[in-house]
């Protein structure tokens, strides 16, 4: 008998779950309330076989789809989760050089800088996927920030043979992406297999659907009749549209992502 | 050959055929030296095969007009602006495409040879790799460098592509000198590429399409290569190795976590911790969200084990069957790749990381240092060697606390470790027990049962452990002829070159366990014989001692030389310390001689009582003659020569 593949990302993401809280002192898991980001906290479910040992973050821009409120404050009861919430400071404190979705987006990246500040979090688990976007592709599993919280994309760690870089200087902090070696399709097959609850947004109204989901003002839905994953997955099978189409922030200029993730963005 | 673009056909039936393909995917590293053209090569990878979305090559062709460049193919893979304007590739990155057959991933590793650290990070986790030549350079150092890096890791699986066949005319001939060179260098690292393809990746001559300007070539194109090479699989029919991640305490269970990385359980096996050597029976693997638990689990799965009994179990320990555990050591060869900011030399202590298994390591030695381009291995000098950033050589490592591994030419899962210096994962290696013995029946009975015994452990387990035999090194000479300012650098320096070392003399001894004692002939005596004792007892246990006491009777040395021989023959060294009368009495340093001849100290060796002076000592140093750093080292040798490991 051969493990599958999904069962393989499963594993994976359960090591690496597992190692950042062997290794990490004060860990917290973003939950965005995506598909990613419930798969990740499905797998820490798993790893710790029905717990959450850490408190489950949500960086809330308070711009968010009434439909992933709802499912943050059913869902975080349900699963009886430690969840911490932080607001965002108003756009007019963002990098004015910024185009104006990226200072939207922006906003968040104070306002988890904000968080890990007062929760003092040493390690903070992020879904992100390689296949999403480019500069995401080049990330590290454990990657570590520094005190003002820039990743430093040209000198990244080694990192090989599930050997993370768990040991840090005081006043860095690590984030954790255990999804990093998933792709989309991977993430709506698994959400299927596992019966993984899923905002309503994704799944098509009105011949449209959220393909991803971030603030509402920047966030546009795609044309698509996919009422069910099977539908989700055979769409995504033949679209040549990347994943991030919707989210403006990520088109306005050349580097606009790259920027905003240099500077601490997830 | 024609070909349509395969990622995106419609499938009728999307579960199925979803299933079975993202069963298939294969991640492959691209490496070769710089400029050679791998980021050619993938973006008209990405393009032939139909992977670029909708109005990407339009999109940088766009750009290009802007920046007034010129368009390349290898635009499409450089994501950051930065690399655009540096016109090198510098981090691996993954880049997904599909085959009719299979999903890929691309680790595109950087050519530049300041960014091993990030080839190696992005290689190590693919199972096959594609090498690019430049058709009209041929094979070069990064090439070469690469190729060993390669073999390092592990994998096995490589396709060549020879590129930029275009300007050299698809000339059949320089094709075969390249591929030729390439081969003989990798034979050498015992690897036979899978294919080697004469390609022109500006053109896409050979990469998803056949060309007509290679009549001459019969093989696969490149993706035909990478459709060929066979998937690897997770391997449970090998012995069972799980590393314990952690231990949880979840409502009564005791649950212990690990991913098995090579084999299989199943419940009711009998399991053994390695190194604490304790056995259980495995009673249950935990599953969630559906409780009733699994029967068995296999090579690449995360679990959880509640076994049969409670065991007290540290993170780091490895789990196998009784009858296939790994090897033992606190010591073992590796051949490692340095990545270090500061260079790897010996007597440095790492952290060591083997599975989940952190430990303090010391570099006991240097032995080769490799010069990858030409495979040369200057065997390196002892002590005064070191492995560069970037550079490969074979070290040997020393724990202080027993280690649970394996060779990696039996388990690649767990025959390979990393280096942590400070805070940074500076190296990686392989491991080989080349020259050094398990140590597990050492530390196990005799008997077939691999229960811990814990009581008379030899004195091969410790000097296996600390590296050297246990000895006496008995000090003799006057009052100021430097015996304690000898020991006591001499202590320092062989602590730090990781001996187990301690000094007795009159300070640590007088004071406590001869409290009772006087200067009388009697009592002096009765030091010497206690010393004489607890000397011996730190032998035994494996230590090397340095006793400073005047000692000026032979009668008291043969007798201490005894007690020390009892536990092993050659333990006791007597160690003359000369000096003459009037050095000492000139250097005086605790004005004793003053006193002596004043008449204030009674029966003072040297005035007014005998020394008697060594006949068959092991070791003199003549301080008349030699400083103090030369004495010491002079002592230090002597005891590497008389009580290391390797002399056996």
């Amino acid at each position: 008998m051969m493990i599958d593949h999904l069962e393989t990302l499963e594993s994976q993401s359960i090591y690496i779950i597992r190692e950042a809280y062997n290794r990490l002192e004060r860990l917290g898991m973003l939950w965005s309330l995506g598909k990613d980001s419930n798969v990740m906290l499905w797998l820490a479910r798993k790893a710790f076989y029905g717990h959450v040992p850490f408190p489950v973050v949500h960086v809330d821009t308070e711009k968010k789809f009434a439909e992933m409120y709802e499912f943050r404050d059913h869902f975080s009861k349900e699963w009886n989760l430690n969840l911490v919430t932080g607001l965002c400071p108003p756009i007019e404190e963002t990098d004015p050089t910024l185009p104006p979705a990226a200072r939207a987006a922006a906003r968040k990246t104070e306002g988890l800088k904000a968080l890990l500040a007062r929760e003092d979090y040493t390690g903070v688990f992020a879904g992100i996927r390689r296949d999403e976007e480019s500069t995401r592709a080049k990330e590290r599993v454990f990657s570590p920030r520094g005190e003002t919280g820039q990743w430093h994309f040209r000198d990244q760690p080694p990192e090989f043979w599930d050997q993370f870089k768990t040991d840090f200087p005081p006043g860095t902090h690590v984030r954790v992406h255990p999804l990093l070696h998933w792709s989309e399709i991977d993430v709506w097959l698994y959400t299927q297999r596992e019966n993984i609850p899923t905002v309503p947004l994704y799944f098509s109204r009105d011949g449209k659907r959220y393909r991803s989901l971030g603030d509402e003002d920047i966030t546009s839905p795609i044309v698509s009749e996919a009422l069910t994953i099977d539908e989700i997955i055979a769409e995504l099978k033949v679209t040549t549209e990347a994943e991030r189409a919707g989210r403006a922030m990520d088109h306005e200029a050349e580097d606009s992502f790259e920027r905003l993730r240099a500077d601490g963005y997830m | 050959m024609s070909k349509t673009p395969r990622k995106f056909e419609i499938f009728t039936d999307s579960t199925e055929e979803a299933g079975a393909r993202s069963g298939q995917r294969l991640d492959i590293a691209i490496v070769g030296h710089v400029d050679h053209g791998k980021s050619t090569l993938v973006g008209r990878l990405l393009h032939d095969t139909g992977t670029l979305p909708d109005g990407k090559v339009e999109a940088i062709k766009k750009m290009c007009e802007r920046r007034g460049m010129a368009f390349e193919w290898a635009f499409v893979m450089d994501a950051f602006q930065a690399e655009r304007d540096q016109a090198i590739t510098i981090d691996a990155a993954h880049i997904w495409f599909s085959t009719k057959k299979r999903d890929y991933v691309i680790v595109d590793a950087p050519g530049h040879r300041e960014f091993v650290k990030n080839m190696v990070s992005g290689a190590a986790s693919c199972s096959a790799a594609l090498l690019v030549i430049d058709a009209g350079e041929g094979v070069r150092e990064q090439s070469r460098r690469h190729a060993y890096f390669l073999h390092l890791l592990g994998l096995s699986r490589i396709v060549i592509a020879v590129n930029k066949m275009d300007a050299v005319d698809f000339d059949a001939a320089r094709f075969a000198a390249v591929e030729a060179d390439m081969r003989d260098y990798l034979t050498e690292l015992g690897i036979t590429p899978n294919h080697v393809v004469p390609v022109s990746a500006r053109d896409g001559d050979n990469i998803d399409t056949r060309s007509k300007k290679s009549p001459w070539y019969d093989g696969p194109t490149v993706t035909e290569a990478l459709d060929a090479i066979q998937l690897p699989q997770a391997d449970s029919e090998a012995a069972l190795r799980m590393p314990v991640q952690d231990v949880y305490h979840f409502d009564d269970r005791r649950i212990i976590a690990g991913r098995i990385e090579s084999g299989s359980l199943k419940i009711g096996d009998e399991l053994l911790f390695s190194p604490s050597n304790k056995c259980a029976h495995l009673q249950r693997i935990e599953s969630w969200p559906d409780s009733e638990g699994r029967t068995s689990a296999e090579a690449g799965q995360s679990v959880g084990l509640i076994m049969d009994e409670q065991l007290f179990i540290e993170c780091g320990e490895v789990i196998s069957h009784v009858a296939k555990p790994p090897l033992e050591s606190n010591v073992f060869r590796g051949h490692l790749f340095w990545l270090g900011r500061e260079p790897l030399s010996t007597g440095k202590q790492y952290k060591l990381k083997l599975g989940t298994l952190e430990a303090p390591v010391e570099v006991q030695s240097i032995d080769r240092v490799i010069d990858i381009d030409d495979l040369a291995m200057t065997e390196a000098a002892s002590g005064g060697a070191s492995i560069e950033r970037n550079g490969v050589g074979e070290v040997v490592l020393r724990s202080r606390a027993m280690l649970a591994l394996d060779e990696f030419g039996t388990n690649q899962r767990s025959g390979r470790f990393v280096l942590v210096d400070g805070y940074d994962i500076a190296g990686g290696g392989i491991i080989s027990m080349r020259g050094y013995p398990d140590q597990r029946q050492l530390i196990t009975g005799k008997s077939s049962n691999l229960t811990a015994v814990d009581y008379g452990i030899s004195h091969a387990a410790r000097r296996q452990r600390n590296g050297h035999k246990g000895g006496v090194l008995w000090f003799t000479g006057l009052s100021g002829s430097g015996k304690t300012t000898i020991a006591l650098e001499a202590e320092k320096q062989l602590f730090q070159k990781g001996y187990q070392v301690y000094v007795l003399d009159g300070d640590n001894v007088r004071g406590g366990l001869n409290a009772n004692l006087s200067f009388s002939p009697e009592d002096r005596a009765e030091n010497i014989r206690r010393v004489g004792e607890v000397a011996a007892l730190f032998a035994d246990a494996g230590f090397i001692v340095l006793t400073a006491f005047i000692s000026p009777y032979r009668s008291d040395r043969v007798r201490a030389r005894e007690v020390a021989e009892r536990h092993g023959k050659g333990a006791f060294h007597e160690v003359y310390v000369k000096a003459s009368l009037e050095t000492c009495e000139k250097r005086d340093p605790k004005g004793l001689y003053r006193k002596a001849r004043a008449g204030d100290i009674a029966e003072f060796t040297g005035i007014s009582a005998p020394y008697e002076a060594p006949e068959e000592q092991e070791l003199i140093i003549d301080t008349n003659d030699l400083s103090e750093e030369q004495s010491v080292a002079a002592l230090i040798s002597h005891i590497d020569e008389s009580f290391t490991t390797d002399d056996n």
